[in-house]
């Protein structure tokens, strides 16, 4: 646990860096922030913690200028400040990482720090100039990156360091990072908290906006709890618990744990040899993955976003093309070739629940109704010959929004007027239904409320209770511990290792995920990735 | 083909070029901005009859030329209200102001002059005549070099040796300044420039502005230099020419020139031989008019390298956290 | 929750952004000096006031519901087809090949044949951009634009060089055989009883071009292709997350949209020249683009606004035989109808929304005292 840093100590009687007072706004009938009053004081590192939807990212947008408050006045030292767009917020001082990186992806570091801070109209003297800037704060922050490195040559974690450069070149003093760890490993993400700390001793404030308890309590002074649009209280990091900041999160006790009984796996279901699948770049994704998943058994799949566990989901799914085999109750599934579809893969008895449920999983603008048809729409029961019957459809949908409880029960609705859980409520309703020998779910709670989030684990657990395989791909660890039974790990394309998971602990797998599968040494475990990012840099350019 | 002839041919093919340099290079701005731009047909369209109606009726060229670059970045303004501020398909309103040009020119021809949709014929100072570079009479009768000099090189509207400054101008601005950096980079990714505090719709603006600006030249040259007033649709495709050579050169500027070099060459030979023969076949004219296009689908397939246009073409910018 | 109604939505806007339209065409007629209403009365009483008239008008408005449909088809893939101009002359050529190959008994016989080859035709001129487009990746939207100049020089050649009969000087086919010539629409009502003007060119397949708006409507919402053809234009990765095929659906729609576009020359070549002349199309294909936009895309909407820009072609017409205002306001109107229908689309829709949201707030602030609409509220907007 952190000590509050002595700078913010000596900087306790002079006025905050930031100070909001009573922000609010609003998107049609929706209240993304009410009235919210926020204290951060200069040379601290402050928190700010809600679930999905919270108002976290509305806050900050209206901090760098992307939204207007209806309501409410920013004070920055002080001083009260008018920001309308990013400009005024990087004139005020005020840096943003986001979440998605904004970098142009074929020009080189140094032109993408320059972007926009450019000295004079010619662009030799504002690179050059920059080149040596760059230079004196990677050795001040720990922040080495090739300056004539193509964006697009580095890993998402060189990436972020680039963002940050970018703040700094700026001579940000407040430094926000809204959810600056979903793409990195534990240990790098500890790698940043030590930036962030040494950002810190220099005098910088920090804003981290995160939904992750952990990342709160390790690296934060203060915290700030937001929930449905408000802030329901702040409190220094050491005086609070995770316990204490969970409930304040969701307003209520959470129960982490899934109730399931000890699985009892049948037969094998689907056995995967030797999968490898190279992208459009010629980059390796998946590098010789083997396992398998038998029938009554939840197979977890834990691993840092982007490194070959979505590929596995899309080569079973049928939508990504890979070599290998793949044996499916024993017989051998198409990879490459022309059944290599999700039609055929439907027909071998492969549900697939997507990741990215808004952009895969269903036509935001068609009705509830179409939707459940989604991938099925070839189905006997849904038509005849090459006629459609839309009446049936609209049927089999209010039976299955039942079944499910999707809140409004309308089958007329478009998608994209449900929430987030009922959305995917109306996928699992289509998948989980058409009672799969194996069920492929990715992401199964992502941007979900609470309450559907426990409705379905239980679906899953149900699902796998009828016997039936699941392979669950989720980059929330605790998600994974608490649906699996058994987990496999996957980094850079391999499977590092499988673990029970009553076995094993989060830091055991967080390692793993790392790619470190041997006990680790005296080393802290920021040295050890940092070394394996660099060699893996060397592997790229 | 005796020399004098390749030099006719060649000093053609530089007249036909110089426009389709021009509107090229228009769309290179634009597109390099992300903002796709269909409608360089119509924006030389409406130059071609401003330039032409106002220097007749002025009897100055000059102003003619400011009257034509003034009606294409009219027609640019829309297309950067339509696809800048209102987020509409930029495609459909290329499309939009094509047709609006090839209305608008002919309808205002016959109300100001009753021709049938053409100007008068310019002659004198509505015109833009041959320049004569220095020394290409003396130099004129130096073997080889003499003619190149003096038949090919000297001789053209001032108009043409813009096209050609403009390509190297144009290189040195995308690659050179700061302004070159942040208009490639808003068609690359507009997130990017917005959260580093520049204005995407400010740099946009300005890119489909040069793009008038441009576009109004090259308009201006049809009917004041290449032809001697402005005739219906005497624009003929070459917009859609000019887009093509744009893909053919994957968006670069000394590639644009040579794609539009390539292109003018076609139109030269077609002008100058009913048919053509290449080895004993028979090339009949209209293959000629329709091997720019086939040339570009050709390079659009990827038979001949891939043309990677700018990630963020065609894509309104919306703010997104 | 959606912002407008559907009525808004489908109705108000289009209806608002046409007559914007037409307002400033008003304004162009006016700043050449003509006098708005008395154009339009003209154009009224020319297309509409009699069956003289409306046999142009509905002539017209056949080659438009088939180039409309052939952009709205392509649009419900997101497809933008601006090729019809190209694929609606190669289908002329179809048509002639088959009326020229067989001496006709009786037009029964030579019109599905025709209606076969005109589509196939144009079936295929789109399949290649389509084919780039599936296989190779190149944008659909610049390769027709280059099919439709390959087109030009392809039937520019072809009537020059091949097709054109022995010592004739025209670059034009011969006629088409009279077993080729199809009843126009005042050889079908006169023996019924319904007096109808003989000297209008509509014909029979204005009847053919109903009956297309009719099928595509069944193809779009009521067949499973369709049910492929609007999810991939949605999303193509969640078209693929649902096993359909891309390449699939761009070589299906694009086909079916060229087939469309073909189909028009029953109308122009078949049914009123019976010969295939030099640019036969005449900027149908193009009208085809405001049609779709105009008429968001559903069979309905394009026939009523294929009628309109019928009503406009006629109209146009006759306002250039006693009007000194060219034909050439028709390429205007139909400008500035694109614009705002499609390019500006959002200029109209913005005020609207925010004019039904305004409602909305007052109709929630209203009724405060009741409680909030719940947990299903989306607490943050959805990116769009």
């Amino acid at each position: 646990m952190t000590q509050t840093a002595p700078a913010a100590e000596a900087a306790a009687d002079a006025p905050p860096a930031i100070e909001l007072r009573g922000i609010s706004k609003s998107f049609g009938p929706v209240q993304a922030n009410k009235d919210i009053s926020l204290n951060i004081r200069r040379g601290t590192i402050h928190g700010i913690i809600g679930e999905n939807g919270a108002g976290k990212s509305t806050l900050m947008s209206i901090l760098y200028g992307f939204y207007k408050a209806d309501r409410g006045e920013i004070l920055i030292g002080g001083k009260p400040v008018d920001i309308p767009d990013s400009q005024a917020a990087i004139r005020a001082g005020i840096g943003m990482v986001f979440q998605h990186f904004k970098l142009v992806e074929n020009f080189s570091v140094l032109e993408n720090v320059v972007l926009g801070a450019e000295q004079g109209g010619l662009l030799r003297p504002s690179l050059a100039r920059a080149r040596t800037l760059l230079t004196q704060l990677a050795a001040e922050y720990e922040l080495n990156v090739d300056p004539d490195a193509k964006i697009e040559n580095l890993g998402v974690g060189m990436q972020q360091r680039v963002e940050i450069l970018k703040a700094l070149y700026r001579q940000a003093d407040i430094l926000i990072l809204d959810e600056p760890t979903g793409v990195l490993t534990p240990a790098e993400a500890d790698h940043l908290f030590r930036i962030l700390r040494g950002l810190r001793d220099e005098g910088k404030t920090i804003i981290l906006i995160t939904h992750k308890l952990r990342e709160i309590m390790e690296v934060t002074d203060t915290v700030s709890v937001m929930r449905r649009g408000e802030m329901t209280g702040t409190v220094k990091t050491s005086e609070t618990s995770p316990q204490d900041l969970a409930e304040r999160m969701v307003g209520r006790e959470v129960l982490l744990r899934v109730d399931k009984a000890p699985a009892t796996p049948g037969e094998t279901v689907l056995d995967v040899k030797n999968l490898r699948v190279v992208d459009d770049k010629g980059v390796e994704r998946l590098r010789g993955v083997s396992l398998n998943v038998r029938a009554g058994e939840i197979l977890g799949i834990a691993g840092v976003a982007g490194n070959g566990q979505s590929e596995i989901l899309d080569v079973l799914g049928g939508t990504c093309t890979a070599t290998g085999t793949v044996l499916m109750n024993g017989e051998e599934i198409d990879l490459s070739g022309k059944h290599s579809d999700g039609r055929s893969r439907r027909r071998r008895g492969i549900a697939h629940v997507p990741e990215d449920r808004q952009r895969l999983g269903l036509i935001m603008d068609f009705h509830a109704w179409e939707n459940t048809g989604f991938g099925y729409h070839d189905d006997p029961a849904y038509g005849s010959g090459i006629l459609m019957d839309n009446a049936a459809l609209r049927e089999d949908t209010a039976g299955k929004m039942e079944r499910f409880d999707v809140r409004p029960p309308n089958p007329a609705l478009a998608a994209k007027n449900f929430s987030g859980g009922n959305q995917q409520k109306i996928v699992l309703a289509r998948e989980i239904e058409r009672n799969p020998d194996l069920l492929l779910v990715g992401q199964p709670t992502r941007g979900v409320d609470i309450g559907a989030i426990e409705f379905i684990h239980q679906r899953i657990v149900e699902l796998r209770d009828a016997g039936k395989a699941i392979i669950l791909v989720s980059v929330e660890l605790e998600e994974i511990l608490a649906l699996s039974d058994r987990i496999a790990v996957i980094f850079d394309g391999r499977i590092m290792g499988e673990r029970l998971p009553e076995e094993t602990n989060e830091r055991e797998l967080g390692l793993l995920m790392a790619g470190i599968d041997h006990a680790p040494d005296d080393r802290p475990d920021w040295q050890v990735v940092e070394e394996q990012l660099k060699s893996k840099r060397g592997e790229v350019n | 083909m005796d020399f004098a002839t390749l030099l006719q041919i060649l000093d053609s093919t530089l007249r036909l070029s110089a426009p389709l340099i021009l509107a090229c290079l228009a769309g290179l701005f634009s597109e390099r901005a992300g903002i796709l731009d269909i409608g360089l047909e119509g924006k030389m369209l409406v130059a071609a009859f401003a330039s032409g109606a106002v220097a007749y009726t002025t009897g100055s060229v000059w102003i003619g030329l400011l009257a034509a670059i003034g009606a294409s970045m009219a027609l640019s303004a829309i297309h950067g209200v339509a696809s800048i501020t209102f987020r509409g398909n930029q495609l459909i309103s290329g499309v939009a102001l094509n047709f609006l040009a090839a209305g608008m020119t002919v309808l205002i021809a016959q109300s100001w002059f009753g021709q049938g949709g053409r100007t008068p014929s310019l002659f004198g100072g509505a015109r833009f005549e041959p320049v004569t570079l220095p020394f290409a009479e003396s130099l004129a009768d130096v073997p080889i070099l003499g003619p190149i000099y003096a038949d090919l090189l000297s001789g053209h509207s001032i108009l043409v040796y813009v096209a050609l400054l403009t390509v190297p101008l144009t290189w040195w601005v995308l690659f050179r300044t700061r302004f070159g950096l942040r208009l490639r980079a808003v068609g690359e990714n507009p997130a990017a420039v917005d959260t580093a505090g520049v204005s995407v719709v400010g740099l946009r603006y300005a890119s489909v502005a040069i793009a008038g600006l441009l576009c109004g030249i090259a308009g201006s040259y049809l009917s004041t230099g290449l032809q001697a007033g402005f005739v219906k649709d005497m624009t003929a495709g070459r917009g859609y020419i000019a887009l093509a050579a744009l893909i053919f050169a994957k968006w670069r500027p000394w590639y644009a020139l040579g794609a539009c070099l390539l292109f003018g060459l076609l139109q030269a030979l077609a002008l100058r031989y009913q048919n053509l023969d290449i080895f004993g076949i028979p090339l009949p004219t209209q293959i000629m008019d329709a091997a720019p296009y086939i040339l570009t689908v050709v390079i659009l397939a990827g038979f001949v390298g891939k043309a990677i246009p700018p990630r963020a073409g065609g894509e309104p910018y919306v703010k997104e956290r | 929750m959606d912002v407008m109604p559907r009525w808004a939505d489908v109705i108000l806007v289009p209806v608002i952004s046409i007559i914007l339209a037409f307002a400033i065409s008003g304004l162009v007629i006016l700043g050449i000096g003509e006098n708005p209403w008395d154009a339009l009365t003209t154009m009224v009483s020319g297309a509409l006031g009699s069956t003289y008239g409306w046999g142009y008008t509905l002539y017209y408005a056949t080659n438009f519901i088939f180039t409309g449909l052939c952009v709205a088809v392509a649009f419900h893939a997101r497809l933008f087809n601006i090729g019809g101009e190209g694929q609606a002359a190669l289908g002329g050529l179809g048509v002639a090949l088959v009326c020229l190959a067989v001496p006709w008994p009786h037009w029964a016989l030579a019109l599905p044949a025709a209606i076969l080859g005109g589509a196939l035709f144009g079936a295929f001129w789109a399949a290649i951009p389509a084919w780039a487009q599936a296989w190779r990746g190149s944008h659909i939207v610049i390769t027709t634009i280059m099919f439709n100049f390959i087109a030009a020089a392809l039937l520019n050649y072809l009537l020059v060089n091949t097709l054109k009969p022995q010592g004739s000087m025209d670059p034009a086919t011969a006629r088409f055989p009279e077993g080729a010539h199809l009843p126009t629409l005042a050889e079908m009502l006169n023996p019924i009883g319904i007096p109808f003007s003989g000297a209008g060119p509509a014909n029979v397949s204005f009847v053919i071009a109903l009956l297309a708006c009719l099928l595509v409507w069944v193809l779009i919402w009521r067949t499973r292709l369709g049910y492929e053809i609007r999810a991939y234009g949605h999303s193509e990765p969640a078209a693929v997350y649902a096993g359909i095929s891309p390449r699939k659906i761009i070589m299906l729609t694009m086909m079916i949209s060229g087939a469309l576009a073909g189909l028009m020359a029953i109308n122009n070549v078949m049914g009123e020249a019976e010969r295939l002349v030099l640019n036969s199309v005449e900027g149908a294909g193009f009208i085809g683009i405001a049609v779709a936009l105009m008429g968001r895309s559903h069979p309905l909407g394009v026939l009523l606004a294929a009628i309109l820009f019928g009503f406009l072609y006629q109209g146009g017409a006759e306002l250039a035989l006693f009007t000194s205002i060219p034909r050439e306001l028709i390429v205007v109107i139909q400008a500035l109808v694109i614009l705002f229908t499609g390019a500006l689309d959002n200029m109209v829709r913005m005020p609207i929304e925010a004019l039904f949201l305004r409602a909305r707030d007052r109709r929630a602030a209203k009724a405060s005292a009741e409680p909030p609409a719940g947990p299903e509220a989306k607490t943050e907007p959805a990116a769009r």
